[in-house]
Formats: structure tokens, C-alpha cells, sequence
């Protein structure tokens, strides 16, 4: 299995990189994000009331780094699609190649590319703007990356393969990733001094909302509070549900 | 090689169920080269799909290379090639490491799986192509990769998912020489689908007509279209004399289905070219000349027209329950 989850993730890395063009594309909206909308919130996190602690970067950077993951890995599995679509993933299914290889290769390759992208940002973050972090918080959301990634493509791939239609898959990931992303907290963040009872309460069901929570955490410094330890719990049982749920459905015989 | 008893697919298709394949019995032996023929949507590739474990049949059971399909289908991944319809090489990839890729998932080490491919390359015509990006490759030659794909752990049993469709006749005509190369030098079993007639006629030993989720008829081509009645023969005369050669040509042993034209009279008999003589020298007898003399055999259309009442050029129109279940 390890030998052939290693040769499914080799073949879709290298052919990832020979089109580097889409790994940048994907860097596109979040640096666009720190240019243009980072520096608007360094005034109002000093001046708003109910703003969390820290500065407007490191409230905003580990915010970016997890909006490039929901956006990136939730939409690998069109990339699956083609693959249906042109009998690649037939070719493979008809091998003796484990099923959960053809899925941990796939993720694996989508957690790299991510992480990747992620620490661009951050240097980036680094580089031109006020961001500080220690290299703790550092690691700690490259770590939380690559698992949000690992559970995001899985859930992207098993939906594909569900569906197995290139009009629905986009319409209902649309459909799906924009009240995540707004009651995430990613933009703005939903804290009890923000945001009006109601909305904070929804926000508090929404999984990413204490994954953003965590690394914020982290960013601060502030590694042994509650938010880093409810984020990381979420996490991890969010990376296991969907990878559990992302090898049931490869392993599927009519998949 | 592949033994299938009553095998059955139903799918489910907005809570109704649709049945493609309504128990299956077929017998493949060793070495054969056998032609699965049929309309699109007869279950011509859900069988194949059943038989290649991809998808799991409803009911009824099968031994596929002398492995249970039920119980390990992995052992029946291992002994077979399956070469997709729609091909499967990405187009962004290249020839050579898609090969290689191939042959590692089939558990070849990485030198086993390129000394392969180079084999394969020369043996397909695909010798120099290695670098090259799939999506430059012509139709021919993507063809010829696919089946590359499906060779390189050297499966004793392969199976052909419509190989040429789509292409131009030229490369079908060398496909269709690659495809006999392969029973031939090699010994391998074959297993096509197709939904075209001349190919199932050139290049099978043996060909099963499935229609509709059923085998309505199996044989080699040559058996199959004798179980039509025989050749057609049409005789050219001036309109006054076409009563008297209707009466002649009812007279000819084994005459059947006797038919009178505005300018020709037309007959069937088991064997149309013994049967001229006779009819000529009556012809003569009687004084009448014949225009034209035109003797047809019968294709493998006319059985599938005789097996069930339509073309199988008509039959390619969608059904009611297709229509529907595209709806």
C-alpha cells in the first residue's frame, strides 16, 4: 500500500508541477487579499471594539492561509472528473492497486501542494508586511494545513466520484463554500463583541470557524489556550471522518 | 476462460429500476478472439463492466481467467488486461510514463515495467513515442497506447471495449491487424465489444448478439448468416417477362421468399451461386434475357434483423426506457 499510494502520488505531483501555472493562479486570490484588504483592517483592529487580540496580520494571515485550502482542495475533484471523463481512473481501477491508494496518492499530493502555497503566503506576509510569528505557530499551521487539505480533497473527491457530473460538482461546492466561508470568520471574524447573538451562535457550528480560531491562537503565541485545543480536536476528527468517508467511497465497487 | 452464468445488472435510476443486462450465459475458451455485438445500450459494456470487476453484478455469477469474480476480484484484476472505450491515457502525461506507471500498479518493479513498455512500443508501433505528450498522438496511435496500457503485466485474457470506434479506416484496418497479432503470436484471449458489423464479421471466430440485455444469438460469423435463409438473388428482366421468371424462379430447389419487382424478381436460396446455373438455362429455356443478375449474402445485419425484427442501425435509436431514463 505505501508503494502504491508513493506511485499514485508521484504521477499526479509530477504532472501538477508540469503545469505550475494553476499552483500560482490558486496563490492569486490570497495575495490579493494581504495587498488589498490588509492594510484597510490594521486601522480598524485598533479602533473597532470586539476585534480579537493581535495585529490586523496575525489576525489575517493564518485567515488567508485557510481560505487557500478551502478554496484549493475543495475543488480537486474536477480534476478527478477529467479523469472519469477520459477513462484514467477506470485504467487504474481495473489494477490491483488498492483503492485507498488511488485516494491517499490523490490528498497527498493536494496536502503537499497546499502547504507549498501556504508557505508563500506566509513569507510573503513575512516579508512585506508587519506579520510576527514564532516558527512554533509557524509549523503548527503548515501542520493544520496540510490537515485541512487532506480533509477537504478527500471530501472533494468523494463527492465527485458521488456525483459524477462536471455541472452539479461546481454548483454545489459554490453553493456549499461561501456560507463556510462567511461564517468562518475568515473575513471578518465573528467574535461575541462583533457579531450579533445569533450569527456568533451559527458561527460556532461551523467547524473551520475553530480551526481559524486555533491558528489565530497560534499566531498570537498563545499555544495553551482553548480555542488551539477545541481547533485541533475539530481538525482531527474532520480529517478522519472525511478520509474514512473519502476510501469508502473509492472502494465502492460501482464508484 | 471466462465462464458467466445468468449474470445481471440492474441500476437504479431515479427510484425505478432499469434493467441493462438481464442474465447473461457465455463460454470463452482459451485463444478465442469473440466479438460481443450489439446496438449502443444493449449492455454490450455494463457486461464487460461486470466482467472486468469494476462494477458488481446484480445477480448470477462468473469465472473470469479461471478466478471466481465474486469472491477475489483482485486475482481477476491481476489476470486481465481491460482497455477502456474512452482509452484512459491523460493527455498532459507522456506515452512512456504512462506505461511504466501502468505496469507498477500491476506490481512490476520500475526496470520490469519500462523493459516492457519498450517491448510493447516496438511490438505496437509505438517505438519513439515515449516522450511525447498523449494529447499530440494521432487517433491511431492513441489507440495502439491504450492497448499498450492493457498488455503490459501480459494478461492471458484481454478485453476490448469498442477498439475502433472513431477511427479513421485506415488505422482500423491496422488495429484490427494488431488485435489478430496478439491471439495469433501471443496466444492471448480476446473479448471485443463492438457495434460495428464488419468487424465483428473480419475479425471474430465468434460472435454473440446481445440485444436489449440479452444473447439473442451466438456462432461464428459464417453460422450466423446461415441461419438466414440463405443468399438473396435478384434477376434483372424486361416488365413483360416478369410473371413467366417468377414462375421459374419459384422452381429452383430451395427457392424461398419469392418476390416480384417493377423491373426485377427477387429470391432467396440457401447457396446463390449454385443456384444460377439452374436458373440461367431455365431462363434460356424459356427465351427470357436477363438485364442484370446480382446475388447477395447475407450480412450479419440481416441476422440481427431476422433475430429481432429491426436493423441495427434502427435499434441504435433510443428506446422508450432509454428515452425515459435520459429524461
Amino acid at each position: 500500500m505505501p508503494r502504491e499510494t508513493w506511485l499514485i502520488f508521484s504521477r499526479a505531483m509530477s504532472l501538477s508541477l508540469r503545469n505550475p501555472a494553476w499552483i500560482m493562479i490558486g496563490l492569486l486570490q490570497p495575495v490579493l487579499y494581504l495587498v488589498l484588504f490588509g492594510p484597510l483592517l490594521e486601522r480598524m483592529t485598533e479602533s473597532t471594539p470586539g476585534f480579537p487580540p493581535g495585529t490586523s496580520w496575525q489576525i489575517l494571515t493564518p485567515a488567508l492561509i485557510i481560505q487557500l485550502a478551502l478554496f484549493g482542495s475543495s475543488f480537486v475533484g474536477f480534476g478527478l472528473l477529467a479523469e472519469l471523463r477520459l477513462g484514467a481512473f477506470e485504467r487504474m481501477r481495473v489494477t490491483p492497486v488498492s483503492r485507498t491508494a488511488l485516494l491517499l496518492g490523490r490528498v497527498l499530493r493536494d496536502a503537499v501542494q497546499t502547504v507549498a502555497q501556504a508557505l508563500l503566503i506566509l513569507v510573503l506576509a513575512f516579508l512585506m508586511f508587519d506579520l510576527r510569528a514564532s516558527v512554533g505557530a509557524v509549523a503548527l499551521t503548515l501542520l493544520m494545513v496540510a490537515m485541512l487539505s487532506l480533509a477537504l480533497s478527500s471530501c472533494s473527491y468523494a463527492l465527485a466520484l458521488r456525483l459524477k457530473s462536471e455541472e452539479a460538482f461546481p454548483a454545489i461546492l459554490n453553493t456549499a463554500l461561501l456560507p463556510i466561508l462567511l461564517l468562518s470568520g475568515i473575513v471578518i471574524p465573528i467574535t461575541q463583541g462583533l457579531a450579533p447573538g445569533w450569527l456568533y451562535g451559527i458561527s460556532r457550528w461551523n467547524p473551520f470557524t475553530h480551526v481559524v480560531d486555533a491558528e489565530r491562537a497560534s499566531f498570537r503565541g498563545e499555544f495553551t489556550t482553548d480555542a488551539l485545543l477545541t481547533g485541533s480536536l475539530v481538525l482531527f476528527a474532520m480529517t478522519a471522518l472525511s478520509v474514512l468517508w473519502g476510501v469508502r467511497t473509492f472502494s465502492r465497487e460501482s464508484a | 476462460m471466462i465462464e458467466a452464468r445468468g449474470l445481471a445488472r440492474t441500476f437504479r435510476a431515479r427510484g425505478r429500476a432499469v434493467e441493462a443486462v438481464r442474465g447473461v450465459d457465455l463460454d470463452v475458451e482459451a485463444g478465442e478472439l469473440v466479438g460481443f455485438l450489439g446496438p449502443n445500450g444493449a449492455g454490450k459494456t455494463t457486461t464487460l463492466r461486470m466482467l472486468t470487476t469494476l462494477i458488481a453484478p446484480t445477480s448470477g455469477r462468473a469465472t473470469v481467467a479461471g478466478i471466481d469474480l465474486a469472491s477475489d476480484p483482485v486475482g481477476v484484476r491481476r489476470r486481465i488486461g481491460y482497455v477502456p472505450q474512452g482509452g484512459g491515457g491523460l493527455p498532459e502525461a507522456r506515452v512512456g510514463e504512462e506505461v511504466e506507471l501502468q505496469g507498477r500498479l500491476y506490481g512490476l518493479s520500475k526496470a520490469d515495467a519500462r523493459r516492457r513498455g519498450a517491448a510493447l512500443a516496438e511490438r505496437l508501433d509505438l517505438a519513439g513515442l515515449d516522450q511525447r505528450p498523449i494529447k499530440t498522438l494521432s487517433g491511431g496511435q492513441r489507440r495502439r497506447l491504450d492497448i499498450a496500457l492493457g498488455l503490459v503485466h501480459d494478461p492471458g485474457l484481454v478485453f476490448l471495449d469498442e477498439p475502433t470506434a472513431a477511427l479513421d479506416p485506415q488505422s482500423r484496418a491496422n488495429l484490427w491487424a494488431h488485435i489478430r497479432a496478439l491471439r495469433a503470436d501471443h496466444g492471448t484471449t480476446v473479448f471485443l465489444t463492438t457495434h460495428y458489423l464488419d468487424e465483428a464479421d473480419s475479425l471474430c471466430d465468434r460472435v454473440l448478439v446481445i440485444d436489449n440485455g440479452a444473447i439473442v444469438a451466438q456462432g461464428s460469423p459464417a453460422a450466423l448468416k446461415a441461419q438466414v435463409s440463405g443468399d438473396l438473388v435478384a434477376v434483372g428482366v424486361a416488365p413483360s417477362d416478369l410473371v413467366k421468371t417468377t414462375e421459374i424462379a419459384s422452381r429452383v430447389a430451395g427457392a424461398d421468399e419469392v418476390a416480384t419487382g417493377e423491373h426485377t424478381v427477387e429470391f432467396r436460396v440457401p447457396r446463390g451461386d449454385d443456384a444460377l446455373p439452374e436458373l440461367l438455362r431455365a431462363l434460356d429455356g424459356a427465351g427470357i434475357g436477363t438485364t442484370s443478375l446480382r446475388v447477395q449474402q447475407p450480412t450479419l445485419d440481416d441476422v440481427f434483423l431476422t433475430l429481432t425484427g429491426r436493423t441495427l442501425r434502427d435499434a441504435e435509436q433510443p428506446t422508450a426506457p432509454e428515452a425515459d431514463r435520459a429524461a
